[in-house]
């Protein structure tokens, strides 16, 4: 038992990259530095923190119509991700929010559940 | 037996530096046809072009084949509320741009392959938003100036005639199954490469064929002139 236990832990070590790997970075960028005007930033984004409750809700709905990043306005498409739980939501969201020179209280899966209830 | 067995090392050896030689010319790809000659002489061998176009791009202009003259074109086709490669592909477009946007010979075609929503007007926004803004060698372009919904038919056969997949696709994020395949396209409308955008190799073979290509077109000009 003892010798399984870290295989447990360790199968979602780093699910949060895989996540972004996978579902994020065509968009975002390998380094979360966005392209040109058309697709916003993740690193150094103010967003992440002017709206760190809301963050959960748009990355389950996707986001449509003008959004403004470091003084700049985007207006892109992005899809949800309605297939992901809160866990991998919390996951990908902590390595967002910690990633790039990014830096931020890391949060848990009981506070991505709330806020997931708020979604609009 | 033996004397073939010989050859063989040499056989590879003169590949391989086919395939690295910087000097080596890019090949001809698609469909060739080898038509006999009414005088009797040798029989020519007619390559592939891409088909007659007519589109309009960002800024309103027609743009035709014959925009390309004398020039290489690197196409490819995207859609301009793409969710899904599109902005990995065309931001590996931009690093083309960036090392070999100034070149002359050279001008890149983006095909939308939604034109009821992509109109020449979101097409400025995108191509402005890209920074592309102010390029003039760059065309961001339609079938269908009118934004009309019939003109996705002539632009997935166009996508098909750059071996680019496209169609509409339901399940596909934004509606639309595509590849995303940049193909080079030499100043007499042969494809003579295709590349994945989505795999960085290829983008990086994309690189170093380009200017093989570049210097093929620039010793064909002075004689071009002269006629």
């Amino acid at each position: 038992m003892a010798v399984t236990l870290p295989g447990c832990f360790s199968s979602n070590k780093n699910q949060g990259e895989r996540l972004y790997v996978d579902h994020c970075s065509s968009c975002h960028g390998g380094e979360g530095q966005g392209l040109a005007r058309l697709i916003p930033p993740l690193a150094g984004a103010d967003y992440l923190a002017l709206h760190r409750a809301e963050l959960p809700c748009l990355l389950r709905h996707g986001q449509k119509g003008p959004i403004v990043v470091n003084g700049v306005t985007y207006n892109y498409v992005m899809p949800g991700e309605k297939g992901m739980s809160p866990a991998q939501l919390t996951n990908l969201l902590n390595y967002i929010e910690n990633s790039w020179g990014n830096k931020s209280k890391p949060r848990t899966i009981r506070e991505v559940e709330e806020q997931l209830q708020n979604c609009r | 037996m033996l004397k073939r067995l010989f050859l063989l090392p040499f056989l590879a050896a003169s590949l391989l530096t086919a395939c690295t030689d910087p000097a080596a010319r890019l090949p001809i790809l698609g469909e060739r046809d080898v038509r006999p000659r009414a005088d009797g002489g040798p029989a020519d061998t007619v390559f592939a072009t891409v088909p007659a176009f007519k589109l309009t791009n960002q800024s309103g202009e027609i743009i035709t084949n014959q925009t390309f003259a004398g020039q290489a074109y690197i196409a490819d086709f995207f859609f301009a509320t793409c969710p899904g490669i599109c902005p990995k592909m065309q931001g590996e477009l931009l690093k083309v741009y960036a090392k070999y946007g100034q070149d002359p010979q050279l001008a890149f075609l983006s095909h939308t392959i939604d034109p009821a929503h992509d109109t020449v007007a979101v097409l400025r926004d995108y191509a402005d938003r890209l920074g592309m803004g102010k390029a003039k060698n760059w065309h961001f372009a339609t079938t269908g100036a009118k934004g009309e919904a019939s003109a996705k038919d002539s632009v997935f056969l166009l996508a098909k005639a750059y071996y680019t997949a496209a169609e509409p696709d339901k399940q596909a994020p934004g509606g639309f199954a595509h590849n995303g395949t940049f193909a080079l396209v030499d100043d007499q409308g042969h494809i003579r490469g295709l590349y994945d955008s989505l795999n960085p190799q290829e983008v990086d073979r994309l690189m170093t064929e380009l200017p093989i290509l570049l210097a093929e077109i620039k010793a064909r000009q002075p004689a071009v002139a002269r006629q």
